[in-house]
């Protein structure tokens, strides 16, 4: 081993490798694009996963300056625990989306050169933006990677831009990415002035701000990141781009691309800031909790699939930011061990959810590509035609839908744990309404894991609707390849909690200076222990061994006593109607129907039911997000009405326009010579 | 009190002559006439330049002189007289504001501008100094009389009679710009004025007539 080479320098080169491969691929045949520019991206995630891990052991902070970028501001990278997690999130669950998304653009490699070659370009130029977001350690190379970010991730999205809602959706997205640019903008630079004309984290980090300018930063670092998570109202876009996507680009930007919000997050909040206010803390918490129910509630009600995922990640986003809320509450108030428990909740939640929501968008896009279909009434009985996608996303669906022993039941139990902890709070109030944070968020585990049963319920079991299965294929072995990576993923994640946590404690450990890995380990690796054994704990292993021996203790005494042989087989009763087609299952607006009459008052729903005297009927409804109707078409009349006003200004007469430069002049000038007069 | 140098008192006496022809030409309705006295500005214009020159020995401002004389007093109004026979626009012009307020409202300018200078004036220490707020205030009233004027025609001999006074501000505070600039500005105002005229044909073309009122119909409503 070469002693001078870091961890830093490996990401260095992944990032120059591709940067080559993304130009190189513009020149290639499609075919020769498809084989280079899929396995390096793999490569380049394995050497990532590497160094990541690497970094999180090592304890060096090594830091680098680029001798490019403007003159006399250089680029300066870092790497230190938090860069090394998020880079092992990259690589570890980018992995399995190359490796699927070698296999899926294949038809589009042999259909369409051009078109190919540009999503090969931006595809490599996204990862490399990611991974440069990361190891940024100053502004100006944070703000150009973030908008490369947003701008190929855009031109991704727009892969068929052939088609009018693809563009809209696009557009949306790049509006929203843009808004939340501006206000991180403005927030390096209010940064900044309290440093004085060095724009390096390394001088933010120096500095103190304290009162209503760490506020002020606080809001727009919280509006420029909870943009690109989705956070509340700011989620519009999240629905329409991830769908309008092609399905690997979908988990990219669902799995990879939201945690880059929560990586900005903790960079501005736990490092750049030294300061915080307990308001900080309770806004984040209750906005994610908002955002999670929101988002759940939707994901429930939708019968578009990937409509229903991208629902689904606005969701666990808001947990996910809740979570950074709740450990900022403990960390103001100084329970810096308890933060760095729900800290380490919180991104594992984050790793979990990169790995099944990469997972489910994969098994999404294996549906759609074989079906062309995302409309869920017109699925059905897939498992029959797709068994390794079928099996796949059931792994998929369970670690979503937190069940133990996958990975979502792991991070979504650590972090309730942590909003128990209240009594550590100082504050009476808090302590009293932070268990209703607990309860919002056990009702976000529910409704998820209903939606997740409308969603593999529809798809995947029963008849399918109308649709020839025989001519719907299984993926392709690249695809199952990808899609088995995820899912291990999910397990091990889920069956190892402790050895993960414990990876986690250099990042606590940066941050807050504290780590839950000792803890967590207390009772041996096989038991994770989030306080004290006597108050919780968990092993997913004797849980595992417990629910197989009980599967395998089921099937040997129904064996032995031979049910089977004494059962007898008959028709179910078919309520007196004795001609039943596929397409009397339990539809997708059919399943979502209780949700819709419970939560009725969240949803803009329009219903249109047929007389009972139709001899077509047809029954439509439609849910829609009341927050276009309350935030964005206020917001939009309220532009076009200023903009209105602006209009009469303009008078078409030549004369007006050169009283305007006048005035301007006259008053500029009287500014300026009272200014000197003093 | 010290006599001021013969030379310096015709250099004020200079300036004062262009803020009077500048007042002059606010307040002519003529276009033929505005032309001589557009011309009869550079001369003034240029006769104050070499003034300058051979007050301070700046030998560059010689050839600052020449060029202001060859293009405001030769070549710009023959172009203009050239263009207005082609274009066949001798007419009276029609202000937007009567002479008199125009005239009024000139006077709060000089005012302005010469208060405005004041402290500048205090400031710099060449002999020109007591010329800038004369300079300020011939560039003000030049802009006016773009405002107040109806027609395309007066509209640019007020843009030129402004670059006029921009021209006396840069000699009298920084004895002129360096060459190069100069003569990029000469040219800059050439072939803004051969745009001009082509704008002209085009505008003529379109509206049938040059008045500019006709223009607001452009707008989107």
């Amino acid at each position: 081993m070469i002693p001078s080479l870091l961890p830093l320098d490996v990401v260095l080169l992944v990032l120059l490798g591709w940067g080559t491969v993304a130009i190189l691929s513009l020149a290639l045949p499609a075919r020769l694009a498809l084989t280079l520019v899929f396995p390096a991206a793999m490569a380049g995630s394995a050497l990532l996963t590497g160094a990541g891990l690497w970094g999180l052991y090592g304890d060096a902070h090594a830091t680098l300056i680029l001798p490019i970028g403007l003159p006399g501001m250089p680029f300066h990278l870092r790497m230190d625990a938090l860069a090394s997690f998020f880079v092992t999130l990259l690589g570890a669950a980018g992995m399995g989306i190359h490796t699927y998304a070698w296999g899926y653009f294949r038809t589009l490699a042999a259909e369409d050169r051009d078109g190919f070659v540009r999503l090969c370009f931006f595809y490599l130029i996204f990862l490399a933006s990611m991974v440069a977001v990361v190891v940024a350690d100053d502004a100006y190379i944070f703000m150009v990677s973030w908008e490369s970010m947003a701008l190929s991730s855009y031109f991704l999205v727009t892969t068929d831009h052939e088609i009018v809602a693809i563009r809209r959706a696009g557009f949306l997205y790049l509006l929203m990415a843009h808004l939340g640019a501006i206000a991180l903008l403005l927030c390096f630079g209010l940064m900044q002035q309290g440093v004085g004309g060095d724009y390096s984290f390394a001088s933010f980090r120096q500095t103190r701000l304290e009162g209503i300018k760490a506020s002020e930063i606080f809001l727009l670092a919280l509006l420029g990141f909870g943009a690109k998570a989705g956070l509340l109202p700011l989620h519009a876009w999240l629905p329409e781009a991830h769908p309008a996507a092609p399905s690997p680009v979908s988990a990219l930007m669902s799995g990879l691309m939201l945690k880059m919000a929560l990586y900005g997050m903790l960079r501005v909040l736990f490092d750049l800031l030294s300061t915080t206010a307990l308001w900080w803390g309770v806004m984040m918490v209750v906005l994610g909790l908002m955002t999670a129910l929101f988002g759940v509630l939707f994901a429930a009600v939708q019968y578009d699939i990937k409509r229903l995922l991208a629902y689904s990640s606005v969701e666990n986003m808001g947990l996910i930011l809740s979570g950074v809320g709740l450990t900022l509450l403990f960390h103001g108030a100084g329970k810096e061990s308890v933060a760095a428990l729900a800290l380490a909740a919180t991104l594992y939640h984050a790793l979990n959810h990169a790995f099944f929501k990469g997972l489910l968008f994969l098994g999404a896009g294996s549906v759609l590509h074989a079906t062309t279909e995302r409309n869920m009434a017109k699925l059905g009985g897939l498992i029959r035609a797709m068994p390794w996608v079928a099996g796949f996303s059931l792994v998929g669906i369970l670690s979503l839908a937190g069940l133990p022993p996958f990975n979502g039941f792991v991070s979504e139990w650590l972090l309730l744990q942590a909003y128990l902890l209240r009594p550590e709070l100082p504050q009476p109030y808090l302590n009293m309404t932070l268990p209703l944070g607990a309860a919002v968020m056990a009702l976000v585990g529910a409704l998820a894991a209903y939606a997740m049963v409308k969603f593999y319920g529809i798809v995947f079991l029963g008849q399918a609707r109308g649709m020839d299965l025989t001519e719907v294929h299984d993926a392709a072995p690249k695809e199952r390849w990808g899609l088995g990576w995820m899912a291990a993923g999910c397990i091990l994640l889920g069956l190892f909690p402790v050895t993960v946590i414990r990876l986690m404690d250099a990042v606590t450990q940066g941050l807050l200076g504290k780590t839950v890995g000792h803890t967590a380990a207390q009772n041996g690796w096989m038991w994770l222990t989030p306080v004290a054994p006597e108050r919780a704990s968990y092993s997913p292993l004797i849980l595992l061994g417990g629910v197989l021996a009980m599967i395998l203790l089921m099937v040997v005494v129904l064996r032995s006593w031979g049910v089977h042989g004494r059962s007898r087989r008959s028709a179910p009763w078919d309520c007196g109607y004795p001609w039943q087609t596929p397409r009397m299952q339990d539809s997708a607006d059919g399943f979502g129907q209780p949700i819709k009459q419970i939560f009725e008052a969240f949803f803009g729903l329009t219903r249109e039911i047929p007389s009972p005297q139709d001899a077509h009927p047809h029954y439509h409804s439609e849910v829609t997000d009341p927050l276009w109707k309350w935030c964005y078409v206020p917001l939009n009349q309220g532009v076009e009405w200023l903009s209105r006003g602006i209009g009469r200004l303009q008078q078409g007469r030549i004369s007006t326009y050169l009283l305007f430069s006048f005035a301007t002049l006259l008053i500029l000038l009287a500014l300026v010579s009272g200014g000197a007069m003093k | 009190m010290t006599a001021i140098p013969l030379a310096q008192q015709f250099l004020n006496l200079f300036a004062a002559l262009l803020l009077l022809i500048a007042f002059a030409m606010l307040s002519q309705r003529r276009v033929l006439s505005l032309i001589r006295l557009f011309a009869w500005q550079g001369a003034i214009l240029t006769l104050s330049i070499a003034d300058s020159a051979w007050l301070t020995h700046q030998p560059h401002l010689y050839y600052s002189a020449v060029l202001t004389f060859v293009i405001k007093v030769l070549i710009l109004p023959w172009l203009l007289h050239r263009l207005i026979r082609r274009l066949n626009v001798v007419w009276d012009v029609e202000t937007l504001l009567n002479i008199p307020t125009t005239m009024l409202v000139g006077i709060v300018l000089v005012v302005f501008a010469f208060n405005l200078a004041l402290p500048i004036a205090q400031l710099s220490n060449t002999i020109l100094r007591n010329t800038l707020g004369i300079a300020l205030a011939s560039v003000l009233l030049s802009f006016m009389m773009m405002i107040t004027r109806r027609k395309a025609v007066p509209q640019v001999i007020g843009f030129l009679a402004l670059e006029n006074g921009l021209f006396l501000a840069a000699t009298s505070t920084t004895y002129g710009m360096p060459m190069v600039v100069e003569l990029g500005v000469a040219l800059d105002v050439l072939v803004g004025f051969f745009i001009f005229g082509i704008f002209f044909f085009q505008i003529r073309e379109t509206f049938d007539s040059l008045d500019i009122r006709h223009m607001e119909k452009l707008k989107e409503d």
